[in-house]
């Protein structure tokens, strides 16, 4: 059970990293941290990478896409050839072609989407060397992302944004590689899976059953997974099987690693634009938001599901378990849940399915936001920064002055920039979504009717596009189209965002910055963040509330009439 | 902006820019009702993405209404053709209004023969429309200027009038910074030679004209960023929209194309859509009623932008010229000698400094002005002497510059009293200009001559800090006097002793800056200057050259007009922003409206959305629809007149506009919805 002083352990640890860590980062990308430099120099000879050579916003994205193409072209190899590798005790057959893009897909875009059952579908090899390390650098081409943009506000008259390959490296050694080597220690100390040794069987005399229980090298994947917020587990059943998340503390180390780079960024962000109290604007935006909606959530869960109240289940004061764990209880698990989704980690501790119509909607919907709150490694800051510029244009406007944001002019070629990324992801996700609905094979792949089983494909589509890779579960979603529709929705849903937010870096970092004045609108004041929020809300809310209407709105008004 | 009192004859409204016409002047509606049809033309709708997709939402709807019409199908097609309408309306007033103005400026211009000038002396008439660049022509007492040109022989004074709406005549002459006339002003008085300037088609006159027109209008910088944020807008909810279709057959539920059609146009930022080049046009319209012209779009919107500016010090924070207020006589001297003497030094003085003199010396003592007689000799101020006076009587009556009055008095003999030193470097420092005066060698004392700072301009300045506004005072005075009249007025800073050069040099350290800079300017040796500025006002009494150089022109010669100019240009932004805020708000109030009414046959609960309690789904639909269209006529007087704008800081008009637009854009359509839904309720035709 979630205790206080669980809570406010976690708080404080968090208050902790979000300074130090934050700073750590600076440093990093700054390039002023060498500790690991015996490593880090021989890797760019190898790679034949000057870290110090500055790239261009083109250079910079070819590179990341480049590098993206091969991470993909690897895993799918890899999948599609698992049987012929090394690590492979249980004899996993080659993952079939559309499953093994579809994943390939899935770990480079950081969203981690599973199609498959991994106990049953990867091997060793598989989830080490291909998924696992594309946990890692995945995370670290997000966070490079954000840092290119950082630098397009920090940089003044300049034409380039960093160097692809040395922000790369430095964040998968510096930041990703020490910190999950720690945590997974932690897990295995915890009781976590951690083993090349394959399944083992097991005799149960009393009933006379044999059952096989797979094991593996979990916990050195649950560390990224979570910190990377990545979000793809070893297990199929992730967080909520206790092999990954033995105990309350190894769950609220999950709930710290996952918001802890998303939320740091946010100091790495202000203390590279010379001002901290800027970072401090875009925190305060991520910490409403993730504490109404994990706050909402936890007073549905523990009320009554209506569709179990109209069968007569009366859950008498007890709050919703069905698809819980008891040793997590209701809070911790929502706290879990809304931490993953709002960080498009996408791990889960309990099933989604099961959640009151209003407690899915809340998961749902804080996926529809755009994954701001705080959002994905890197992907969380880019996206809110893009909104951020959007709130700056009106916002300016309203003062009477041409737009600024960090003392640059956000002029048209900004805002096509801005309202390109911020858009993709809605376009997308609605468009596949709608075409899912006129397609038997997406519709038939559902286990519930009406608008239950609407908001199964809808949040499938919604967790894809955002990069977040949580499921509600109740899809049977290994088929050809889902598959597909899947992966392309992953991949714009990433790249969509991330060239445009580069592109923005460019053109940012080539304008004179303007002194600020008292007719400049602050934006580390209150009322920016109010008014960020507010945009937030109105672009998720506009675009998504029809969808939501016939979805978990519909169910919510029903009162637990099924279809 | 009252409405009657502004009809004015013909006759009036000639002088100068004829005022803007009342907002529901007939004269501008009547052609605006034909324009908003004309304006239908899918290439002119094709410019504006938002009202584009009205137009074939439209046409959507129309066919729909054709095909299986019912009244509520032909309703939403009739308002949501008044949409595109109503918009084009608003376009068409605020053109109107430019237009109604243009046809009377084109009335000045004139067809009258104008007298040319041929190489051997002898005059031609020739039609003033052949006139060329570089030709001659002569202009007597009764002539209208045949173009714009300069003065290259003469002195004449003209009444510009036509252009300036000032019937005072002034005075232009051959050589210096006074020597350019417009085109249409009229000489009243003497005979000027005047070399033509500006090609046909290109004067002045011209250029007001396709001004107040709107006739090349282009999107400002500004206004191409909003767009892309209105087209984004627009573009997002195609798939919004289209995507309810498959979701909802997926949930066995039937949507009519008529109300999706509805819903997207309810939810595309139609109000600000409609309404944003009309803002535009209206911004331009506000300067021109202020007699200012902009050469661009862009300029009006720089000035919203400036954070710095330079203003001249005389005309601008002080009023006119500097007026004699007190007598320091040195020594023994009696003061009264020392106002006598000052006087009779200044009678024969024209400049505004002698003459005050004079007046002071008779406020003071009484002392009366005399007849000089005929023996007298006034001694002009020259640069070289730095003095003047007079020689009457074998009296040698000197006044100036302290230390050339002190020179002087040493080279006649006399001695010199170090009180002189005093008196002069205190005054000096008070911001206060000291003027001594001698009577053959002897040193009679120091008259004090003093800036009058205008009112207000204090807290003019403190309103433009507020903005975040920086503004440095320009003054050719010594740095002592300028420090104290920039300490006296509240600005941020001041140059003194500024020539052109210097002045044009602090423009380049500021923009190196990053800051936009604005500053006034009519001089030659300005037009570097000017067109240096971000924003750069040429007064129309300047040179040709500095109202080429510049971005505007102030018709009316005010250095003040400057600060009107940086609010003018802050309102237009903020027009812009407030009225988007308003259209995305009320998106809010639209979606509960349709939404429920969408889906409430199947899924029955989702009546509890319906909180606005609307009659039924068809009435929720047209009454949104409604409410769409009538906003968009509701705020034209908004669009055209500018948002309210007090000075504040950025935070405070922030604070305001969200809670006025944002805020209220949110509640207010809740409130017009329920209202239009219970009137066609109560029709009884849904």
């Amino acid at each position: 059970m979630l205790t206080l002083l669980e809570i406010a352990l976690l708080l404080l640890a968090l208050a902790m990293t979000w300074r130090f860590l934050g700073a750590y980062m600076a440093d990093v990308y700054e390039g002023k941290t060498k500790w690991l430099g015996f490593v880090e120099r021989p890797i760019y000879k190898l790679l034949g990478v000057d870290p110090n050579k500055e790239q261009s916003w083109k250079r910079y994205s070819v590179s990341l896409i480049a590098f993206s193409l091969v991470s993909l072209l690897f895993t799918y190899f890899i999948l599609r050839v698992q049987n012929l590798l090394p690590l492979n005790p249980s004899h996993m057959k080659a993952v079939t072609p559309a499953l093994a893009f579809n994943t390939a897909v899935s770990f480079v875009t950081n969203t981690n989407w599973q199609n498959y059952a991994g106990e049953q579908t990867m091997s060793y090899f598989s989830q080490m060397g291909a998924l696992a390390v594309q946990q890692f650098v995945s995370a670290s081409v997000g966070v490079a992302v954000a840092i290119a943009l950082i630098r397009g506000f920090s940089g003044s008259g300049s034409s380039t944004i960093g160097n692809f390959w040395a922000d790369l490296i430095r964040g998968i050694l510096y930041i990703l590689l020490p910190v999950s080597a720690v945590a997974a220690v932690i897990f295995v100390g915890q009781g976590a899976v951690q083993t090349l040794g394959g399944p083992v069987t097991i005799h149960n005399a009393l009933n006379g059953v044999t059952q096989t229980i797979p094991r593996g090298p979990v916990a050195s994947m649950e560390a990224i997974k979570q910190f990377g917020t990545n979000g793809g587990g070893f297990f199929n059943a992730n967080g909520a099987i206790p092999f990954e998340n033995p105990t309350p503390l190894t769950n609220v180390l999950s709930i710290y690693l996952l918001l802890s780079i998303p939320l740091s960024l946010t100091y790495t962000f202000g203390r590279m634009v010379g001002s901290v109290r800027q970072g401090i604007a875009l925190l305060g935006v991520m910490v409403f938001f993730f504490l109404v909606w994990t706050g909402v959530t936890i007073v549905a869960e523990h009320g009554v599901s209506p569709a179990l109240d109209a069968a007569g289940f009366h859950s008498q004061g007890a709050g919703n378990m069905v698809g819980k764990e008891s040793r997590f209880g209701i809070s911790s698990s929502v706290l879990y849940n809304i931490a993953s989704t709002q960080t498009s980690t996408g791990s889960v501790n309990s099933s989604m399915d099961s959640y009151t119509p209003l407690g899915g909607m809340m998961a749902l919907s804080g996926m529809m936001l755009g994954e701001v709150t705080p959002g994905g490694v890197g992907s969380g800051l880019y996206t809110i920064l893009l909104f951020a510029i959007v709130t700056v244009f009106i916002a300016g406007l309203m003062v009477g002055r041409t737009p600024e944001y960090l003392g640059k002019k956000i002029q048209a070629k900004e805002m096509k920039l801005a309202s390109l990324g911020v858009l993709i992801m809605p376009i997308t996700v609605l468009t596949i979504t709608g075409i899912a609905m006129l397609v038997p094979s997406a519709t038939g792949a559902i286990l519930n009717k009406g608008p239950h089983g609407f908001s199964e494909i809808l949040y499938a589509f919604t967790s894809q596009g955002n990069n977040n890779g949580s499921a509600f579960a109740g899809l049977s979603s290994n088929n050809t189209f889902y598959n597909v529709a899947g992966a392309i929705a992953m991949w714009f849903g990433r790249f969509g965002v991330i060239l445009p937010s580069l592109a923005l870096a460019g053109a940012l970092a080539s304008k004179g910055v303007v002194p600020a004045t008292s007719g400049t609108f602050r934006t580390d004041s209150a009322l920016f963040g109010a008014l960020l929020i507010g945009v937030i809300l109105v672009v998720g809310a506009l675009t998504f509330f029809p969808a939501l209407a016939l979805g978990p709105l519909a169910e919510e008004f029903s009162k637990g009439r099924l279809f | 902006m009252a409405l009657a009192s502004e009809v004015k004859s013909e006759e009036e409204s000639i002088h100068g820019i004829p005022k803007t016409r009342g907002l529901f002047d007939k004269e501008v509606l009547l052609p605006a009702l034909k324009d908003s049809f004309v304006k239908l033309n899918p290439k002119q709708q094709v410019k504006n993405p938002v009202m584009f997709v009205v137009l074939v939402g439209t046409f959507v709807s129309l066919y729909e209404a054709v095909v299986n019409g019912s009244l509520f199908t032909w309703s939403i097609t009739a308002w949501l053709a008044l949409t595109v309408l109503f918009a084009n309306f608003a376009e068409a007033v605020a053109e109107g209004r430019g237009k109604a103005q243009a046809d009377t400026l084109r009335k000045m211009r004139t067809d009258a023969n104008a007298r040319r000038l041929n190489e051997d002396g002898s005059e031609s008439l020739v039609p003033s429309a052949t006139l060329q660049k570089g030709d001659l022509v002569v202009c007597e007492a009764g002539d209208i200027v045949p173009s714009d040109g300069e003065i290259i022989e003469g002195v004449a004074s003209v009444d510009e009038s036509a252009i300036t709406g000032e019937s005072a005549p002034v005075i232009r002459e051959s050589g210096g910074d006074r020597s350019a006339v417009t085109g249409g002003t009229k000489v009243l008085s003497d005979r000027i030679v005047i070399k033509i300037t500006a090609e046909q088609g290109k004067t002045f006159l011209d250029r007001m004209i396709n001004l107040v027109e709107g006739a090349n209008r282009q999107k400002t910088p500004n206004e191409i960023a909003l767009t892309i944020l209105l087209s984004a807008l627009t573009v997002i909810f195609i798939p919004v929209v289209v995507a309810i279709d498959p979701f909802a057959s997926f949930s066995h539920s039937q949507v009519s194309i008529v109300i999706l059609v509805s819903l997207l146009v309810c939810l595309i930022p139609t109000t600000i859509g409609a309404l944003l080049s009309a803002i535009g046009i209206a911004g331009m319209d506000r300067l021109v009623q202020r007699n200012v012209l902009a050469m661009s779009g862009r300029a009006v919107e720089a000035a919203g932008d400036v954070q710095t500016l330079l203003l001249d010090k005389t005309g601008t924070i002080t009023l006119g010229n500097r007026m004699a207020s007190a007598f320091y006589p040195l020594g023994e001297v009696d003061e009264r000698e020392l106002a006598e003497a000052a006087q009779l030094a200044s009678l024969a003085d024209e400049t505004p400094e002698g003459r005050s003199i004079v007046v002071l010396a008779k406020e003071r003592f009484n002392i009366r002005e005399r007849d000089l007689g005929s023996s007298y000799s006034f001694v002009p101020f020259s640069a070289q002497t730095r003095m003047s006076g007079i020689d009457l009587d074998g009296r040698v009556v000197r006044k100036g510059a302290t230390d050339a009055v002190k020179n002087w008095v040493l080279s006649l003999g006399g001695s010199v009293s170090k009180e002189l030193d005093e008196i002069s470097d205190r005054l000096a420092r008070e911001g206060r200009t000291p003027l001594a005066v001698s009577d053959g060698d002897r040193l009679l004392g120091v008259v004090e001559l003093k800036d009058t700072i205008k009112q207000g301009i204090r807290e003019k300045f403190e309103q433009l800090r507020a903005l975040g506004i920086r503004t440095v005072m320009i003054t050719g005075d010594n740095p002592l006097t300028a420090a104290a009249i920039a300490s006296e007025a509240g600005v941020d800073d001041y140059m003194a002793e500024a020539t052109p050069e210097a002045k044009m040099a602090l423009i380049l350290k500021e923009q190196e800056g990053g800051k936009l800079v604005a500053m006034t300017g009519d001089g030659t040796n300005d037009a570097p200057a000017l067109a240096q500025a971000d924003v750069g006002v040429a007064m129309n009494s300047g040179t040709t050259a500095a109202k080429e150089a510049g971005n505007m022109v102030d018709l009316d010669s005010s250095p003040t007009k400057l600060i009107d100019i940086v609010e003018i240009g802050k309102q237009l932004l903020i027009t812009r922003g407030a009225l988007t805020t308003f259209s995305i708000a009320n998106d809010v109030a639209k979606y509960f409206a349709i939404i429920p009414a969408l889906f409430v046959s199947r899924y029955r609960g989702l009546e509890t959305l319906n909180i606005m309690r609307l009659h039924s789904p068809t009435s929720a639909v047209l009454s949104a629809v409604i409410f769409n269209a009538l906003i968009i006529i509701a705020l034209i007087p908004l669009a055209l007149r500018g948002v309210k704008f007090r000075p504040a800081t950025a935070s405070a008009l922030l604070r305001r506009n969200v809670l006025i637009y944002g805020v209220g854009g949110l509640i207010l359509p809740f409130i017009g919805i329920k209202v239009i839904d219970m009137i066609i309720t109560t029709l009884g035709v849904f």
